[in-house]
């Protein structure tokens, strides 16, 4: 059973801004597709599926002073870290103005320098390394800022993702490090990425805690990120969470999952959407009337025709800065003068 | 004999090495159920069996060591790495350990190894994805790098490779796998390695290119030929080690040479063919070397890409500044 959305602690004004927010990515990501399928964009990754259990995740930080490096399937995340629609359409759109990359950059790499949220490489778990940096350097300034990293099962394999559990343990590192396991990596299915009973296992190789959640509760994974950013922030060390969730959709826009995912499968997975059960839970916990639904999903239609004018309309980055940016530019006393 | 695309070709090459060789297996990431991303791979699973071709865990310095594993044993393995920006990861069993294996060793041990990765731009993958860093392996001796230019190319060099019993990286030009099509025998042939090949005969200037740039220089030698300007357009085919024997012939036969490479003009292959020819047959040239290359940034975003590669017209600017020197 699902945990009542109200029983995660959170009041009920928050928890309206929190679903309004998960419903536009939902409805963002809709119009991503459709932008790509018509050829306006050339690339997209769904995140359907993962929503409920980003946006969890993400309510238990404190934006305002911790650090996220996300992966490319954080679009809610990303959003809910800060990022607006604009934001995301700009970079989706491959506009100087996206704050990912300044339009130079795959648009899923989702990164802004204002809101702390470092853009990924396009090899998967190298973000994982680069966490226990920027974790590192809380520990050396004594802030008690929080550092989020997440990837995919799939991603688990890689190297780097050992490594830098390693020293996350060793250094005792206010990280939390999270898998969002949607149990395929692009066709591969998670029996042949590992043999782990529960990817939280492997916390205790490397002497973090561990811990399993299903990323289709909001109330449980809020809770478990909620304690886990606890400890973090008081010195007690990281945290590894595997939070189980499903892949709704094909792996990117590039990708066709009925060759590898049965009908059944597929049909199976629908009737699991989180966004469902989570429209159902408002609804029952008298969180929003449907009356307030019906509003909010149309001021959300607004609110992305007028960000997708918007970033359509901004401009691509100069083709003439090419060649820009490749070294710092050459100033006295910046060593390259000696 | 039919039409097929180089991708096509290449999985008829994969599918008949494993029948001519019992010892060849095929894996790597997403290539079973699925085929591969590009599907290089489609249908060898169902055809072969899950023994001979199957999906490893997302793990490239894994899928780099259990190569070299299986190939101390006596197998022959085929691995996929899904994209060759993605070679950082497995880069020390490339360069640290099957490319000297055999040096090392004193020839006891061999690696025949023939890892397959597509690369290359103007099909707008971003980043990693397009990168051109043949140049880096190239530094490595004891590793042959092979770059097909078309489908009749690619089967061939790609049986050959595999045949061969020292590591190859093959490299599969993104832009190449399906832009068109080409007879292609059904049975299977080699085609040699370490040899270039003559693609277009001229007698005013030497192009000496590879991958994606054939066929750019191709076009831009028809559109001399036009301005009775008569290009030889050499495809190195194996880019390392370099045929300097084909290259050398027709430089002295020709007095001129343009080097084109989609990568980056810094380090690189054609850097390499510009300094052999330099030392070895100044006194042939009646012009200075002429280098066409993309500028020394990284891969660009999608918007700049088109004038970031080089193409056609970049050719022959540069043959004509050669020519009327
Ligand atoms: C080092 C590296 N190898 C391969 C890839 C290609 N690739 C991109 S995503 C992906 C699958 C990742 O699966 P998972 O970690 O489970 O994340 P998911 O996409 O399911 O969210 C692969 C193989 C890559 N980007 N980087
Ligand atoms: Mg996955």
């Amino acid at each position: 059973m699902t945990a009542q959305l109200l029983d995660s602690g959170l009041s009920k004004t928050t928890l309206q801004t929190i679903y309004k927010q998960i419903l536009s990515a939902r409805r963002l990501d809709e119009r991503l597709i459709q932008l790509q399928r018509t050829g306006k964009t050339s690339f997209n990754v769904s995140g359907q599926g993962q929503e409920i259990g980003q946006a969890a995740m993400v309510a238990a930080f404190d934006i305002k002073k911790d650090y996220f490096l996300p992966y490319y399937r954080d679009m809610t995340a990303f959003m809910l870290w800060g990022a607006t629609m604009k934001d995301i359409l700009l970079d989706s759109f491959g506009r100087a103005e996206g704050p990912s990359s300044h339009g130079r950059q795959m648009p899923n790499h989702y990164g802004a320098k204002h809101l702390n949220v470092v853009s990924q490489a396009s090899t998967v778990a190298s973000q994982f390394p680069l966490a226990t940096g920027v974790a590192y350097s809380a520990r050396l300034e004594h802030s008690d800022r929080v550092t989020l990293v997440t990837t995919g099962e799939g991603s688990t394999a890689e190297g780097e993702f050992h490594e830098a559990l390693n020293f996350a343990g060793v250094a005792k590192l206010p990280a939390i490090f999270v898998i969002e396991n949607n149990h395929y990596a692009i066709s591969t299915p998670s029996d042949e990425e590992y043999a782990a009973k529960s990817l939280a296992d492997r916390g205790a190789a490397y002497g973090i805690k561990g811990v399993d959640v299903d990323g289709l509760d909001f109330t449980a994974t809020y809770l478990a990120f909620k304690d886990a950013v606890a400890r973090a922030r008081t010195g007690a060390g990281a945290t590894l969470i595997n939070m189980n969730v499903i892949r709704l959709l094909d792996h990117t826009s590039d990708d066709n999952q009925r060759i590898y995912r049965s009908k059944a499968e597929l049909a199976a997975l629908k009737a699991k959407d989180p966004l469902k059960t989570m429209t159902q839970q408002v609804l029952t916990e008298d969180i929003y009337t449907q009356a307030e639904l019906d509003d909010l999903e149309a001021a959300i239609k607004k609110q992305i025709n007028v960000a997708t004018d918007q970033a359509e309309a901004a401009p691509l980055p100069d083709v003439a800065s090419l060649t820009e940016q490749v070294y710092a530019p050459k100033e006295k006393g910046n060593g390259i003068y000696g | 004999m039919a039409k097929k695309t180089m991708i096509q070709a290449i999985t008829d090459a994969l599918g008949q090495a494993i029948e001519q060789d019992d010892k060849v297996l095929i894996f790597g990431e997403d290539v079973g159920k699925n085929g591969g991303v590009f599907r290089a791979t489609e249908g060898l699973q169902a055809k072969y069996g899950e023994d001979k071709v199957f999906d490893t865990p997302l793990a490239e310095s894994g899928i780099g060591g259990l190569s070299i594993g299986l190939a101390l044993e006596g197998y022959r393995p085929v691995p996929e790495i899904q994209f060759f920006g993605f070679v950082f990861e497995t880069m020390d069993s490339i360069g640290g350990q099957m490319s000297r294996m055999r040096y090392k060793m004193d020839g006891t041990r061999q690696m025949p190894i023939t890892i397959r990765a597509p690369f290359g731009g103007g099909v707008h993958t971003p980043e990693m994805h397009s990168d051109n860093f043949e140049g880096l392996i190239a530094q490595f001796p004891g590793i042959r790098v092979v770059v097909p230019s078309n489908p009749y190319d690619a089967k061939g060099l790609l049986l050959a490779s595999i045949k061969s019993n020292d590591p190859v990286l093959f490299l599969e030009h993104m832009k190449l796998y399906r832009s068109f099509r080409e007879e292609v025998p059904d049975e299977a042939y080699d085609l040699p390695l370490d040899k270039a090949n003559v693609s277009r005969e001229g007698k005013d200037i030497t192009i000496v290119t590879y991958g994606a740039m054939v066929r750019e220089s191709l076009k831009a030698a028809d559109d001399l030929a036009k301005e009775n300007i008569d290009a030889e357009v050499i495809d190195l085919r194996t880019i390392s080690p370099l045929d300097l024997d084909t290259i050398l012939t027709s430089v002295k036969k020709t007095g001129r040479l343009v080097v084109v490479q989609e990568a980056q003009r810094q380090g690189g292959v054609g850097n390499n063919v510009v300094s052999e020819v330099s030392q070895r047959a100044i006194l042939s040239l009646e012009a200075p070397i002429g280098f066409v290359a993309a500028p020394d940034t990284p891969f660009p975003f999608g918007q700049a890409e088109n004038d970031w590669l080089p193409n056609a017209s970049d050719i022959e600017a540069e043959v004509k500044e050669i020519m009327s020197y």
